[in-house]
Order: structure tokens, then C-alpha cells, then sequence
């Protein structure tokens, strides 16, 4: 039995106690480490208390990621998965942004197709597996599809909010200087709405990272949502599961952090708040 | 010789729907500005100056009576008559240069050049072109406003009180700048504000309202040459009278 959850938690321990001695920026990275060196810690405690045979320890898990690494199986599977989830989304923003638009600012349209949308939307992506798979078989086909219809609906209904939140000053301003047709739509409504487009960009990108993985799972044959299923099922492999669930989280948070870079541009900072 | 007015208002009525019920907004009111003067129309909040600004610009319909510029009913928004609003009207996604040009879309990328660069001149803006409204002061915004309504060359400026957002030694300074372009470019200008001082300091004519339903009390003339001197006697008398009408107290 080694030492190691001893030392490492008074390393945390100490690291968190001298933060108020840190500047700011050093305890926005030494804080977070040092917690989830302590988390760490609990899960290899839990892990030799409860004397599991069935569940990893930390250890066990960094071995199986070493496994999955060397092996080529991972990148294959995270390839797959992104390819779905980079089809999906850009398919549903060329659709979304632009339906969006028309639908946000034309009332009669709005007041057409806004109960329709807000029908469908409430209907979990993961509810259409059987229809996708029927539509498409099993494949990226499907995977695609899913990820559209997943982020089609906060795309599609962010922008139309983003358009009808329009301040009236601005709509004002435009028509006073006498835009109209797709110069007001280039020159006022997608610039004006689209610090909140991008909010909602970055909202359908987080559910279509949490819906491929289930998709996976259930209807397709690659992708890491396939990879812990298949890592379960031949021979419990839960080592393996756990590693993929750490790498599936690295994924998204990646993914999240590109689409923030979004909201640096000049033409958009005006629509955050100061933080 | 007898000049067309600009601006005429025909007993202009505004009634406003709310929760069913009416709310009269602005009664009978009739006026007539001429080219090139300056007019501040002056109330408490809430007496529907603005409502009557609004529906100069053909940004609202009145419910009866008419607004007629050059003799022509008005009938919705027009580069010709532009408005500068207190909210910032200018656009946040936009440089300082391309709101300014954003009335001049028609006009070949030389001539835009050459008036732009002249009305940010004009307006003090000059090395801040490619700024954005974001790193501006509140002041240098509406200076961009200002910019980008004189860039159009209109015949007519409405001014929605461009300053109220504004700290008080800015806005002194602000409305000595407006009184210079002003005198400089000769436009038709109505100036809404509830601020007794800046009407005094600003207009020619100064137009009294009343409470809601806001009509016209008085229209009192201000025979002081630019610039004026706050502190002379004239001056203060105007102040007084105003106070009068608006039946608040001179002393605190």
C-alpha cells in the first residue's frame, strides 16, 4: 500500500491554505489543481476502503488512457465523434442562424412558425434515435442528423429572441437613415443580435457534445459513445470507461473554449458585460 | 419677404391606448419653425415632448392633425430629417467611421471619405476612427451621433435630450460645441429637454409644455446673442419666468 494520497493531499492541503499569499492569476490555476488533487485523493481512498475489484482507481484509469492511446482506438473514435458533431452544428447554423433572422424579425412569420418550433423543441434529441436510424441507418448519417436536430432548436430560437430584443433605438436608427431589404439585415439585425447568437452557438455546441455520446451509445458503431459501451461489455473493461468519460470531458471543455474566442471580436464585446 | 417654415405642426393630437384605457398624450398642439432656427421644447417628463419629436421624425403617427416639413405631410422616417436619440442610437458593432458613413451608402468610397473625415473633424472626433463605441466616453458617443446625423447633410436635426445621460461639465461643454456646429451648418434644430438651462443656453425660441396632456403654455423668445453669458441679468429673468410657468420654485 503506497503513500502517495497522504503526500498529495497535504500538498492541496498546504496550497489552499497559503492562497490568500497568491495573486490572483496564480490562484485561479493553483486553486482548481489543487482541489481536484484532492478529489483524486477521496476517489483512491473510496476506491481502497470499499476494497472494489469492479471500479478503477486512479491509477488503473491513467493506465487504461495509456492503453486506449496506444492502441489507435481512440483517435479513431474521437475523430468520428467530431466528425458528427462538426457536421451536425455547422448544418444547423447555416439552417438556424439565417431561419432565425427572418423568423425573429417578421412578425406574421414569427407568429406562423414560433408555435411549431417551441412544439418541437421540448423533444429530446436522444427521443429521435429510432426515427434517425430508421431514416439513415446506423452511421454517421444518423449521428449528424441527431446533432442538427440537437442544435438547431437553441440556434434557431436564440437568434430569434436575440432579433425581437432588438433595442428599439437601433431598429429606429436604421430606419432612419433608410436601410431596408438585406442591407438592414447585414448592416443592423445580424450585427445587433449577434453577441446573443453567439451565446446560443455556444449553448447548441455543449448539448451536441453530450448528445453524441449518447447517440453513440445506443444506435451507432464508432464514436466514444460506442467506446464505453463496447469497453463495458467485453469483459468490464470500467477502466476504460472511466478513462474515455475523463477524455470526453477534456473534449468539451476544448470545444467550448474555441467557441469563446467568438466573443473577443470587436464587432461583438459590446453585448457582454464587463467581467 | 415671407419664408416657408420648416417644420409645422397642425393641431397635433396624440392618444395613447393603455390596458384599454385612453391616455391623452398631446392636445392642439400648433407651431411653426423656421429654416435654420434652433427650438427647444421644454416640459416636465412625461408631458409628451417626446412623443411629439417622435412623431416629427415619422418614427409615430399622430392620432389627429398633422406635422408638415417644406410644406409636405410627414410620412415616415426620412434621411433628409434625422434624429439623435439619449439612448445612443449609434451602433456598438460599428467603428466610429463606419457609423458615421452610415448614411452615405450611396455615395462612391472618395466622396464618404471626404465627408467623414470632415464632420469627425468637425465634432472633435478627429484619431478616433477606428474606435469603437465601447472605448468612448458617454460624450464622445453623442459627438459620433452628431457625426453621423451632420454626415447626411439633413435639412432638419431632432435632438431627443442627447445630453440627459451626460455629467454636468460635459454637457455644458457638449451644447457650446452643438451652438457651433449649429451656427456653422445653419440647420432646422429641435431639441427636446426638461432642463431649464440648457433650453435658456441653447434655443431662440424656447416652447413651454404643459403637464400631460402636454400643449404649448407659452413660446418665450431668447433675444441673447451666442455666446451667452449665464450669469447676466437677462438671463436670469428668462430663468425665472420659466420656473414660473413650470410652477416650481426659484429658491432652494
Amino acid at each position: 500500500m503506497s503513500y502517495w494520497p497522504l503526500f498529495l493531499s497535504l500538498i492541496a492541503i498546504g496550497v489552499v491554505a497559503a492562497a490568500r499569499w497568491q495573486s490572483a492569476r496564480q490562484q485561479s490555476v493553483l486553486l482548481p489543481l489543487a482541489i481536484s488533487c484532492l478529489v483524486v485523493v477521496l476517489w483512491e481512498l473510496a476506491c481502497r476502503w470499499t476494497q472494489t475489484r469492479v471500479f478503477p482507481t486512479p491509477g488503473q484509469t491513467w493506465l487504461g488512457l495509456l492503453e486506449l492511446i496506444e492502441s489507435n482506438r481512440l483517435w479513431g473514435d474521437i475523430a468520428a465523434s467530431l466528425f458528427r458533431v462538426t457536421w451536425g452544428f455547422i448544418l444547423a447554423v447555416a439552417v438556424g442562424i439565417p431561419l432565425g433572422l427572418v423568423v425573429g424579425w417578421s412578425t406574421r412569420t414569427f407568429r406562423a412558425l414560433n408555435p411549431i418550433i417551441q412544439g418541437l423543441r421540448p423533444i429530446s434529441p436522444i427521443a429521435w434515435i429510432p426515427i434517425a436510424i430508421l431514416w439513415f441507418g446506423i452511421g454517421d448519417g444518423a449521428g449528424i442528423f441527431l446533432i442538427f436536430l440537437s442544435s438547431f432548436f437553441p440556434i434557431t430560437v436564440g437568434t430569434m429572441a436575440a432579433v425581437r430584443n432588438i433595442s428599439l433605438v437601433y431598429q429606429r436608427s436604421a430606419l432612419n437613415f433608410g436601410l431596408s431589404g438585406l442591407e438592414l439585415f447585414r448592416r443592423v439585425v445580424l450585427p445587433a443580435a449577434l453577441p446573443q447568437i453567439i451565446t446560443s452557438l455556444r449553448i447548441a455546441l455543449g448539448v451536441a457534445w453530450l448528445v453524441i455520446v449518447a447517440a453513440e451509445m445506443v444506435g451507432m458503431d464508432s464514436g466514444l459513445g460506442y467506446l464505453i459501451n463496447d469497453a463495458r461489455n467485453a469483459g468490464s473493461r470500467y477502466d476504460l470507461v472511466v478513462a474515455t468519460m475523463l477524455v470526453i470531458g477534456a473534449i468539451g471543455i476544448v470545444l467550448d473554449l474555441l467557441i469563446r474566442r467568438l466573443e473577443r471580436f470587436d464587432e461583438v464585446r459590446w453585448g457582454y458585460a464587463e467581467r | 419677404m415671407s419664408m416657408q417654415p420648416k417644420v409645422v405642426f397642425e393641431k397635433v393630437n396624440k392618444v395613447f391606448e393603455r390596458r384599454g384605457a385612453d391616455l391623452e398624450v398631446l392636445a392642439n398642439i400648433d407651431l411653426s419653425v423656421a429654416p435654420g432656427e434652433f427650438v427647444c421644447l421644454l416640459g416636465p417628463s412625461g408631458c409628451g415632448k417626446s412623443t411629439l419629436l417622435n412623431i416629427s421624425g415619422g418614427f409615430e403617427q399622430p392620432t389627429s392633425g398633422r406635422v408638415l416639413i417644406d410644406g409636405e405631410p410627414v410620412q415616415g422616417p426620412n434621411p433628409r430629417r434625422v434624429f439623435v436619440f439619449q439612448e445612443y442610437g449609434i451602433f456598438p458593432w460599428a467603428s466610429v467611421w463606419d457609423n458615421v458613413a452610415l448614411g452615405l451608402r450611396h455615395l462612391s468610397k472618395g466622396e464618404q471619405h471626404t465627408i467623414v473625415a470632415q464632420v469627425i473633424d468637425l465634432v472633435g472626433l478627429t484619431g478616433f476612427e477606428s474606435t469603437y463605441p465601447q472605448e468612448l466616453s458617454g460624450g464622445m458617443k453623442q459627438r459620433v451621433e452628431v457625426a453621423r446625423a451632420l454626415a447626411v447633410d439633413p435639412d432638419v436635426i431632432f435632438m431627443d435630450e442627447p445630453f440627459g445621460a451626460l455629467d454636468s461639465l460635459t454637457r455644458l461643454s457638449l451644447r457650446s460645441e452643438l451652438i457651433r456646429i449649429w451656427r456653422k451648418s445653419g440647420k432646422t434644430i429641435l431639441f427636446v429637454t426638461h432642463d431649464v438651462d440648457e433650453s435658456i443656453q441653447l434655443a431662440q425660441r424656447i416652447v413651454v409644455f404643459s403637464d400631460r396632456p402636454g400643449s404649448i403654455k407659452e413660446i418665450i423668445p431668447v433675444p441673447l446673442e451666442h455666446p451667452r453669458d449665464l450669469g447676466s441679468p437677462e438671463y436670469g429673468q428668462i430663468k425665472n419666468h420659466l420656473y414660473d410657468l413650470l410652477g416650481v420654485s426659484h429658491k432652494v
